[in-house]
């Protein structure tokens, strides 16, 4: 396979993804609804019960809808990493993976070139997002609208890493809600997504180690210092860990000694 | 994986007596550890031009053997050769050589049939005039041409089935792999696709392997492998196989697999 092969394949993949996502409308629309829903409904009810003092990167009070974009952006990007990879088993579209483990291009390149496919879908879903929070008035400083790129990158890639990786080892989960219950609200919820962890601190220690550790943290507040333009070397370092220990797993999971459909389909016949 | 295989010639070898076979099984067994299943030793060829049948009950070890081939299982006994091609050692050059219709749809029903079409051939590495030149032939082949900018949902059972095998085309294999092809489809649209893949063997030197448990879609001279609790217990032509029974192929299945049910019922025809 020449290098012009597997330009081509990453190509076809990626306009597969973005091909699928905007004619599917509905998924389209229930991406965008369910940040929006957070933004526009449960922080503007929250506002007034929680204040946030200044914290980093904040260098004056900001309202808590400012305080929430992150953690709504990395949510965009942690359900549509767990909606891309796992799709593959739940829409009975397991076919359409085998369809492309058959190619003769090798198995982790191919893995690679959908999750960043899915990865540029998520950038774009944020975008949008952002444009719409935008036109409610909640504004991020403008500059910040470029340097959250390069973090919307790296994140997107590791938060679809680990639902590359779910695909791989989750034994038989019912559906979609398996996923939401067990990994996505947990994710969420355990993280500095809606609030800062100096708050949980004071409620709970323990909460706030888990809280701490939760790579989806170290995902959202990558987020929020690139959205003003500050790299958070920790958070960055702590995301890149994710993404390649669980990309790595994800590969091991996906390699045919490994036999990644039997114990999923439970074919043996 | 990848791409250790550069030394070997990257073509396909003319099609003539000397080939090697498009297909060559030689000793493969795989077990679960936890359902205790084996392929046991399961050997066999498939030259250019043949039509083969894989015939085997549920649960014969048919979908194994079918996962074993399109390498999504791995079996570290025995080997899987596609035209002389090793795919453990030489995966990339072996899966070239092989189009896959699997028994799950595997069309994206939101695309367009050229766009899943063109997708397909990205991954198989054709590509701009290649690929237009590819599809036309293809689509034409299983008259599909008129649809080409519908969204596969439109498309009827019968269709998407055709699409599948023309897309399984595109990168001129020399092996065919259908794994229960005809599952859910009518009586008519399925003696139609199977006298059309009989046809591209036929005229075309495609080998194929066809995987079902329909015994009315074997035509007298294909050859058989018959697979029984992961072993192969026959092999040989349709009419060979039968030649000892009564009731022809259909008697000898039925005693070969020795299925627990009324002996009408052994073999399904017609009652999908």
């Amino acid at each position: 396979m020449t290098a012009a092969a597997w330009l081509l394949a990453l190509r076809a993949i990626v306009a597969r993804e973005v091909l699928r996502f905007v004619q599917q409308r509905e998924r389209f629309a229930a991406a965008l609804v369910r940040p929006l829903l957070w933004l526009l409904v449960f922080a503007a009810g929250f506002r007034m019960a929680l204040g946030v003092s200044i914290t980093p990167p904040y260098e004056t009070y900001v309202t808590y809808e400012v305080y929430i974009i992150p953690g709504l952006i990395g949510m965009i990007q942690l359900f549509h990493g767990m909606q891309s990879s796992l799709s593959m088993i739940y829409d009975r579209e397991m076919g359409s993976m085998r369809m492309l483990l058959v190619s003769p291009l090798p198995r982790w390149y191919l893995l690679c070139c959908r999750l960043l496919a899915a990865t540029l879908v998520s950038i774009v879903q944020v975008y949008l997002f952002l444009l719409i929070a935008l036109a409610f008035g909640i504004a991020q400083p403008a500059w910040g609208y470029l340097t959250v790129l390069p973090a919307l990158i790296v994140t997107g890639l590791a938060l679809g890493a680990i639902g590359l990786l779910l695909s791989t080892t989750v034994p038989q989960l019912e559906n979609f809600a398996g996923i939401m219950n067990f990994v996505i609200f947990p994710m969420f919820f355990l993280s500095s997504a809606l609030y800062p962890l100096w708050k949980m601190q004071e409620s709970s220690l323990l909460l706030y180690q888990i809280c701490a550790v939760n790579p989806f943290t170290q995902a959202v507040e990558l987020i929020r210092f690139a959205l003003y333009g500050r790299l958070e070397p920790q958070a960055l370092g702590w995301t890149l860990l994710t993404l390649t220990i669980a990309l790595g797993l994800a590969i091991r999971g996906y390699s045919p000694a490994k036999g990644m459909t039997p114990r999923r389909t439970g074919a043996g016949d | 994986m990848g791409d250790r295989d550069q030394t070997m010639s990257p073509d396909l070898p003319p099609l003539q007596r000397s080939a090697p076979p498009a297909l060559e099984v030689t000793n493969l067994s795989f077990g679960y550890e936890r359902h205790g299943f084996r392929l046991d030793r399961v050997g066999f060829r498939i030259f250019p031009g043949a039509f083969s049948v894989l015939l085997g009950p549920n649960g014969s070890g048919k979908t194994t053997l079918l996962m074993l081939l399109t390498r999504l299982l791995d079996s570290r006994e025995g080997t899987i050769r596609l035209s002389g091609f090793d795919l453990r050692t030489t995966p990339s050059q072996a899966l070239r050589r092989m189009g896959v219709v699997f028994q799950q749809p595997t069309l994206d029903l939101d695309l367009t049939v050229r766009q899943n079409l063109r997708y397909f051939a990205a991954l198989q590495g054709l590509t701009g005039r290649r690929t237009e030149q590819r599809i036309a032939d293809e689509l034409g082949r299983v008259e599909l041409s008129d649809r080409q900018r519908d969204k596969v949902r439109t498309l009827s059972g019968g269709l998407r089935r055709r699409l599948e095998l023309a897309r399984a085309m595109l990168h001129e294999p020399a092996l065919l792999v259908l794994d229960e092809p005809t599952v859910g489809l009518d009586v008519p649209t399925r003696a139609r696709l199977v006298r059309h893949v009989h046809t591209l063997a036929r005229e075309h030197g495609i080998a194929v392997l066809w995987t079902t448990h329909l015994i009315d879609e074997i035509d007298p001279l294909d050859q058989v492998i018959v697979l029984h609790s992961g072993r192969i217990v026959a092999s040989g032509t349709a009419t060979d196989i039968g030649s000892d029974e009564e009731g022809g192929i259909a008697a000898a299945f039925a005693r070969l697999t020795a299925v627990a049910r009324a002996p009408g019922s052994v073999v399904e025809t017609f009652s999908e």
